[in-house]
């Protein structure tokens, strides 16, 4: 007798996916189906779209969903939580959407120590947009508004989401992973998960930043994109857990 | 007997080869003779018999295109 060890999640609707061949937001949104599937709360689970690539998410994740307008996630998933406290609620977002545009509302979620869980998605550029420079492009690298790539002159160095977060009392649970290789994957997904546990334990803000990828963007196959995560952009965004306030506790 | 086997969702690939590239067996290959709807070239499994059901393929592939069985009681 032969068992189904692997199958697509009934967290994600039948639709295709619109993202790009290769293109990790689809890992990472299997990972989040799969958690919400596991913790049997698919149906008091409200998730908030963003703006870019993933702005079509509320097609897919096979829960409620709401979209919020570009950089406003946080603010509208405080309101969606507040007003529904049985509810799971979590943002889906980008760096452009996150870092740039939607840092100051994502910050103040976390300073409140809203009971919620942000998904974010860092693939060092603007991918939806057609590849402009993001908050959190690596030094040197180019994009369509940095040709002769990033400078720390003229554009600062890249934003450090987790690292920034971990500072804030309030937010509970702060980690980075990847998703550029199975072990990687596997580990992505228990952080991912441990941050919707939280939730549901009422322990407030948690953030997963999650490195991703944009080959078509980057100029790259996807195969080579997760090679350029592994050998780039974790040099700069090192894994690991960057906050957890209940730890040993 | 293969200790695993894998089925794919044909219509939703998108030919991005991830899977070829994490099976431990190296069993998936590019078939440039067989095109979906949407115009991807598909991929193939080669031996067969050699899948231990390990499912990297279906991990590593961001469209849920993979299925994966295994042999009741083997371990991979
Ligand atoms: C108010 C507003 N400003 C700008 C835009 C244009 N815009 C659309 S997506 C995007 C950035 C998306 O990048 P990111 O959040 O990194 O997501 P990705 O597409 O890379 O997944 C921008 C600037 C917009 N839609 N609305
Ligand atoms: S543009 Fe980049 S981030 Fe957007 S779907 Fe394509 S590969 Fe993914
Ligand atoms: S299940 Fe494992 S061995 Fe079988 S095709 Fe997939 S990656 Fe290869
Ligand atoms: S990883 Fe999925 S989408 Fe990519 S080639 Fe393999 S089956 Fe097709």
């Amino acid at each position: 007798m032969e068992k189904i060890v692997y199958q697509k999640s009934k967290g994600l609707t039948d639709a295709t996916l619109s993202y790009c061949p290769g293109c990790t937001h689809g890992i990472i949104h299997k990972l989040v189906a799969e958690c919400l599937e596991e913790l049997g709360v698919l149906e008091k689970t409200i998730g908030v779209a963003s703006v870019g690539c993933s702005v079509l998410s509320y097609n897919f994740f096979n829960c409620d969903m709401q979209q919020a307008a570009h950089g406003r996630a946080c603010a509208v998933a405080t309101g969606i939580k507040r007003t529904r406290p049985d509810s799971v609620v979590f943002t889906y977002q980008g760096d452009g959407d996150l870092a740039s545009i939607g840092i100051a509302e994502t910050i103040h979620a976390a300073n409140r120590g809203e009971n919620f869980t942000v998904i974010f998605v860092n693939n060092a550029i603007y991918g939806m947009t057609g590849g402009q420079m993001a908050p959190t492009t690596l030094i040197g690298q180019k994009t369509t508004t940095s040709p002769f790539g990033r400078s720390v002159v003229d554009h600062g160095e890249p934003i450090r989401i987790s690292e920034m977060f971990a500072t804030i009392p309030r937010a509970s649970f702060i980690a980075r992973v990847s998703v550029h290789n199975v072990q990687n994957v596997r580990n992505a997904k228990k952080m991912i998960k441990k941050a919707f546990q939280y939730q549901l334990e009422n322990k407030g803000f948690s953030l997963i930043e999650v490195l991703s990828t944009c080959p078509v963007n980057w100029g790259m196959t996807p195969y080579d994109a997760l090679q350029w995560v592994e050998k780039e952009m974790i040099n700069y965004y090192p894994l690991g857990v960057y906050k957890d306030n209940y730890e040993n506790k | 007997m293969a200790k695993g086997r894998i089925e794919f969702d044909y219509g939703k690939c998108k030919c991005c080869l991830l899977c070829t590239k994490f099976c431990p067996t190296n069993i998936l290959v590019l078939d440039t003779t067989k095109i979906n709807e949407k115009g991807y070239n598909l991929i193939r499994v080669t031996e067969a018999e050699k899948c231990i059901g390990c499912a990297f393929c279906a991990m590593m592939c961001p469209d849920s295109v993979i299925t994966v069985y295994r042999l009741e009681g083997s371990k991979v």
